[in-house]
């Protein structure tokens, strides 16, 4: 009887939901979307925060240090001893005489502790709060959790520091696509006719185009002597040359298929305006469908700006952004030397699966024909 | 059936040419033009450049003209078969483009069978088996092929050629063979190279296509009919292949004409990096050194075959399926 009871409660607050309670309900029954979520939400906190949990200024070069391997961190020292502090043994520097390769070994005389709360380089967090305290370093020894590059910077703070342009660029791209495209569709979807034929003949040239020649082609124009915040606007504004075009589609295809609906005809009949139409009506009807075209698109703007970076016709050094660590790797002499130099890859793979994660997940929860 | 035709190429018409002014766009947009980089460059090169050659250059490439005439000058000149000249190899842009072009569409044409060949054999399978143990490492994998960028991919491979066997560009042929006359060894030497960057290449697609295939066929069998199917005592191979596959397979079909930019960009940037003589490496090198006329012509000739990959896609969907010719 109380399994029964439950189970009609259950129904009754189904039936009771709204709309956007019942996407919401649906989104979080989605294992891998809601992963995706925890993952953004660490990725982005760590941009906020990179300066203090970066152990490194990203920008300083040790030249005793080039191309250093990842660091072990130990627990245990030489004689099998647990340490409540993590350590580090420092680096020696090592020259084959023969083929000049340079390598390094661990000196595992003296170690390191590696402190939490430590003082390390003097930085500004977001150029306000000036303070030299980092979650984790050393004194005297050092810690290259990914090792270093070919300039004796570490990789760590680098790719810290690097998720601020590559994770931001997707949603400054995305927010003026987003804008351009929502106009352009609804235009085309509202009221049709000559103007529509036209917005959907340049949307399907911009489409016909392959896109990262176009992309690459565009911010060539950019000059190089831009600062870095120019080129990155730059940059997002050629990341929405195509991006608009998709949102355009969805917003055309959503008001088409609305415009005919029997409460829109209501509305017309009541007298209401066009724009009390669109806002209150139209607008309401496909958000959930245009939050999922655009959660789908930010992996693309992701990837255009790493490949751009990478070819480097994108952001230039000093910028930093994952597709900058990576162009060091094009050179397969560098490569060999520092393999650990690819690890800039692996946040890029992870944040566009859990973006696809999440914009999966909205798009089945935002079906109103699924099941809660 | 003809009317459709005429029609869908009328439409075209208008597209090709809002994609010639992107293209001017492109040649147009750095700052400076083709004649004074062109004169910078051999100044660089440390020869005597008279103000008479600067006259005769400019003349030749009308830089004093309006906008609109430079952009007519040049459509009128494409329809001749002169894109221009590459300032960069100092060849016609024509002559470089026979002889790379073949090797883009080769390389993307063997990563488009890849993609169909394992593609739709392997979303069939994720659906009939669904939840199975199988069914999960696909589309594990299928998550992965579609977020690893196609550089990088290409990258580890090109590290882990390196590592295992000391060979830095992996080409496409030997070094024996690399300006050898054409024989089935040179033949056979070309396949052992051509599928490192098929398989970059057509990875992302291969995964997506098991994603779409997999959906369609599960939406598929659920209907009753299929049910119906089985319960008459049909052989389940015949139950799946029937009807519900060809169902699931008609969208398949009708995106193959999508699937042609996505290849011929990942065919692009694949053989940047592996440094594979195709139109990429060629187009990186244009755009960094501003040769204009190369860059904005690669761009044209690509949103080309593209448009007439989607075009011959389009006839062939009219032609199977009635109802899209009377759509439109």
């Amino acid at each position: 009887m109380g399994l029964l009871k439950r189970k009609e409660k259950k129904e009754q607050r189904l039936y009771i939901a709204s709309q956007w309670k019942l996407v919401y309900w649906r989104f979080f029954n989605h294992k891998l979307a809601v992963g995706g979520l925890v993952v953004l939400a660490i990725f982005y906190f760590i941009a906020i925060f990179a300066e203090f949990l970066a152990p490194y200024d990203p920008y300083k070069y040790d030249k005793n240090f080039i191309s250093a391997p990842p660091q072990r961190v130990h627990f245990f020292d030489e004689e099998g001893c647990l340490h409540l502090l993590p350590f580090t043994y420092s680096l020696e520097k090592k020259m084959d005489l023969e083929t000049w390769e340079i390598s390094y070994a661990e000196n595992r005389t003296r170690g390191y502790p590696v402190q939490f709360l430590a003082h390390g380089d003097l930085y500004k967090l977001w150029g306000l709060f000036e303070t030299d305290i980092h979650l984790f370093s050393t004194k005297g020894g050092k810690v290259f959790l990914l090792g270093t590059d070919s300039m004796g910077r570490d990789l760590f703070s680098r790719l810290i520091f690097a998720s601020r342009i590559s994770l931001s660029i997707g949603l400054v791209a995305i927010t003026v696509s987003f804008l351009f495209g929502i106009i352009m569709g609804g235009i085309s979807g509202y009221y049709g006719g000559g103007i529509d034929i036209v917005i959907q003949r340049v949307i399907e040239s911009i489409r016909s185009i392959p896109t990262l020649p176009l992309w690459m082609a565009l911010s060539v124009a950019l000059p190089p002597h831009w600062s870095i915040t120019k080129t990155y606007f730059a940059i997002t504004l050629v990341l929405s040359v195509v991006g608009w075009t998709e949102i355009a589609r969805v917003v055309r295809g959503k008001f088409m298929s609305l415009r005919g609906e029997d409460f829109i005809m209501a509305a017309k009949l009541d007298g209401a305006s066009e724009r009390r139409i669109i806002g209150k009506y139209l607008f309401p009807s496909f958000l959930s469908h245009i939050i999922t075209a655009m959660t789908l698109a930010i992996p693309g703007m992701i990837l255009g700006e790493t490949a751009l970076s990478f070819l480097g016709l994108g952001m230039q050094p000093p910028a930093i952004s994952w597709g900058v660590l990576l162009k060091e790797a094009q050179h397969i002499r560098v490569l060999a030397q520092a393999p650990w130099i690819l690890t800039a890859g692996i946040p890029v793979v992870i944040s566009i699966l859990a973006f696809n994660f999440v914009g999966d997940g909205l798009r089945d929860a935002a079906d109103p024909y699924a099941t809660v | 059936m003809l009317a459709y035709i005429i029609r869908r190429i009328g439409l075209m018409v208008p597209t090709l040419i809002i994609v010639s002014v992107i293209s001017f766009i492109v040649i147009e947009a750095p700052p400076g033009d083709f004649v004074t980089a062109y004169i910078g460059q051999l100044r660089a090169q440390g020869m005597h450049v008279d103000l008479q050659l600067v006259e005769a250059l400019k003349a030749r490439y009308g830089v004093k003209d309006p906008l609109y005439v430079r952009y007519f000058k040049w459509i009128w000149n494409l329809f001749h078969g002169d894109l221009g000249t590459s300032m960069q190899w100092n060849r016609p842009v024509t002559t470089l483009l026979a002889e790379r072009l073949p090797w883009s569409m080769l390389i993307s044409f063997t990563s488009f069978v890849f993609v169909y060949a394992i593609g739709i054999p392997i979303g069939v399978l994720s659906a009939v088996r669904q939840y199975s143990i199988r069914d999960y490492i696909f589309t594990t994998v299928g998550f992965f092929g579609l977020a690893i960028p196609n550089f990088l991919f290409a990258l580890v491979l090109m590290w882990v050629v390196y590592v295992y066997t000391g060979n830095v560009i992996i080409g496409l042929f030997s070094e024996q063979y690399q300006i050898a006359p054409w024989s089935p060894a040179k033949l056979v030497d070309l396949f052992k190279h051509l599928w490192i960057p098929a398989i970059i290449v057509g990875t992302a697609g291969t995964a997506r296509l098991i994603r779409i295939v997999r959906a369609n066929l599960l939406d598929e069998l659920q209907k009753p009919y299929v049910m119906v199917a089985r319960s008459k005592g049909l052989s389940e191979r015949k139950v799946i292949y029937r009807y519900p596959f060809r169902i699931a397979i008609n969208p398949v079909i009708s995106t193959i004409g999508w699937t042609l930019p996505i290849l011929i960009e990942g065919e692009l940037l694949t053989s940047m990096v592996l440094s594979i003589p195709t139109i990429g490496p060629i187009l990186l090198s244009a755009l960094k050194l501003q040769d204009m006329y190369l860059a904005g012509s690669i761009i044209f000739i690509l949103a080309f075959l593209t448009i007439m990959g989607t075009l011959i896609s389009d006839i062939l969907l009219a032609w199977i399926d009635p109802r899209i010719r009377e759509a439109i």
